[in-house]
């Protein structure tokens, strides 16, 4: 078959180039792999942000304790005001009772004392449980409840989580932006190391051209070249996400700094990301390489 | 219409030469055709428009019935393939033996290394190098790395062989075995040989075909040999 001969001579040719010009190859391929980590620990760290903002915002509520004076009227009232606060996903309402009746459930020592209160004597305040939608505007949404009338007072989350989740997120951002810049890098360095591939060949292709050499047979080569750095390039980093993070999992028990925070399990996710960092490494491989070749191999 | 035939053809170069101007010229199918004049005349130019090297400014350049100027640049491998070229300069890859250099052209088609042995060889041999195949160029004499650039160019059986002073880097009893081996391969392979040159002796000798080129302009046209060197001189 024709068209695979050409493929095989092609991707022959690309390694033998990758190995003729081999200083250029290890400083591109250097490129890649300070990329790719960059790119694994990105994913890694968006994911696992992700991963724990849902947990936790499912369990994140904000508390509003309803003034003791408060008639059922006003308690309607107030439950229509909560409503139209923005962020708000659900509203539960939660009379003395059926505050009273939770508390002796869950804990005996409770059930106990209140056992003991008379009938209609209950110093529980009556409450609405919130959830929200975004968890990063929690404190605003708080604030706003508390100014409405009839609130006495209210709680919400654990400062700690909502900070550590908007400390992971400015993180989140800056790798982004890192990882963008870097990958612009990459591919610069990687269309360099094919430009100086293209004319240390210069004398090959000139020839080449003149007995009639088809074009694509012509550019392949330097493609798979630019394809090849690109893989060559995720080796190392592949190797650092699936070691490193199962690693990294195991010492922190799978749990980042407290319980609430649980870390993704890594297995199949290390296999997944490390997917990730090839395709990455080939895509930018071959957009660097495709880049010198429209620019100098015109034809 | 002529095999090659070329109608008021102009080559302006874009520093304002005029290289070719106003050509009008046919050639067979099968011809041996001398193209001479002094030095920067034209000679190289033409040449170079009939495997569309160089695109002419005005004018038709049919090679094998298809215009050479209107050919799209993505196409121009397919004409290469159907004309050997011969360089002055051999133009060969020094890190690769005869062989190679020749079965390099036929490998870059995507022939089956089955299919290229035989023709390789075959090429090598009506050059007479079939004993020179793992030579590399360093290890060859001037003669012999010609005969590899023109084992190369016909190693696909084209139909037109063009060459720019073959020659020209050549002592004249070299020259000579190589206007023999050009010489067969017109006769045995039929093929159409354009051969640009300076060399007075040789097309005094080969009594061909003998067109002359004065400042871009068509000279003279003489038939076997009939020019006389001072003519154009
Ligand atoms: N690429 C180019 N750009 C501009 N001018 C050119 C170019 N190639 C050739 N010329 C000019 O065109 C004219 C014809 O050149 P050409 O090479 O065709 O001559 P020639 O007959 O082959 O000469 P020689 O016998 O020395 O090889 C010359 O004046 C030359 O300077
Ligand atoms: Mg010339």
């Amino acid at each position: 078959m024709k068209p695979i001969r050409i493929l095989i001579r092609s991707v022959s040719s690309a390694f033998k180039s990758v190995v003729r010009n081999l200083s250029l190859s290890i400083a591109s391929i250097s490129c890649i792999i300070i990329t790719l980590i960059l790119v694994a620990f990105a994913i890694l760290l968006s994911a696992n942000v992700n991963n724990f903002t849902k947990d936790i915002e499912g369990d994140l509520t904000v508390v509003v304790f309803v003034n003791k004076d408060a008639t059922d009227e006003n308690i309607e009232d107030l439950k229509k005001n909560i409503d139209v606060v923005p962020n708000i996903k659900e509203i539960t309402y939660k009379s003395k009772d059926q505050m009273k009746e939770e508390m002796q459930k869950e804990n005996e020592a409770f059930d106990k004392i209140m056992s003991e209160w008379k009938e209609g004597e209950n110093p529980l305040q009556p409450c609405f449980i919130i959830l929200v939608n975004d968890i990063e505007s929690i404190g605003e949404t708080a604030n706003t409840i508390k100014n409405l009338e009839h609130v006495d007072i209210v709680k919400y989350g654990e400062g700690m989580v909502e900070r550590l989740v908007s400390i992971f997120d400015i993180v989140k951002k800056v790798t982004i932006v890192a990882v963008v810049a870097l990958v612009f890098v990459t591919a610069f360095l990687i269309s360099n190391t094919i430009k100086i591939t293209i004319y240390s060949r210069k004398n090959e292709i000139d020839i080449m051209r003149l007995v009639g050499t088809s074009n694509m047979v012509i550019k392949l080569p330097f493609l798979f070249e630019g394809l090849f750095l690109g893989i060559l390039g995720s080796i190392i980093p592949v190797l650092v996400t699936i070691y490193g993070y199962v690693f990294f999992y195991d010492k922190m028990g799978g749990v980042l700094f407290t319980d609430i925070i649980s870390l993704i399990e890594p297995y199949n996710f290390v296999f997944q990301i490390s997917g990730a960092l090839v395709i990455i490494g080939a895509i930018v491989g071959m957009y660097g390489s495709y880049k010198s070749v429209r620019k100098y191999l015109k034809i | 219409m002529s095999f090659i035939e070329l109608q008021n053809v102009y080559k302006i170069y874009k520093n304002g030469v005029t290289a070719v101007a106003d050509m009008n010229l046919k050639i067979n199918k099968g011809d041996f055709v001398f193209v001479i004049g002094h030095t920067a005349c034209g000679k190289s130019t033409l040449i170079k428009m009939l495997y569309r090297e160089e695109k002419p400014t005005k004018g038709s350049v049919y090679v094998g019935g298809i215009n050479v100027a209107k050919l799209k640049n993505s196409k121009v491998y397919k004409l290469r393939r159907k004309i050997g070229i011969v360089f002055q300069d051999y133009k060969l890859l020094p890190k690769l033996t005869a062989y190679e250099n020749v079965a390099f052209v036929l490998q870059s088609y995507g022939y089956k290394e089955s299919e290229i042995k035989p023709k390789v060889i075959e090429a090598l041999s009506r050059v007479g190098l079939k004993e020179k195949l793992r030579s590399f160029p360093d290890e060859m004499s001037g003669g012999e790395q010609q005969r590899v650039c023109i084992a190369r160019a016909i190693v696909n059986k084209p139909k037109v062989l063009v060459c720019d002073e073959p020659t020209g880097n050549l002592d004249p009893d070299t020259s000579k075995e190589i206007m023999n081996v050009l010489s067969n391969i017109n006769k045995e392979m039929g093929t159409t040989i354009i051969m640009a040159t300076h060399d007075r002796d040789i097309v005094n000798r080969m009594k061909k075909r003998v067109v002359v080129i004065k400042n871009g302009v068509l000279a003279g046209d003489y038939e076997k040999g009939s020019y006389k060197v001072d003519e154009a001189h």
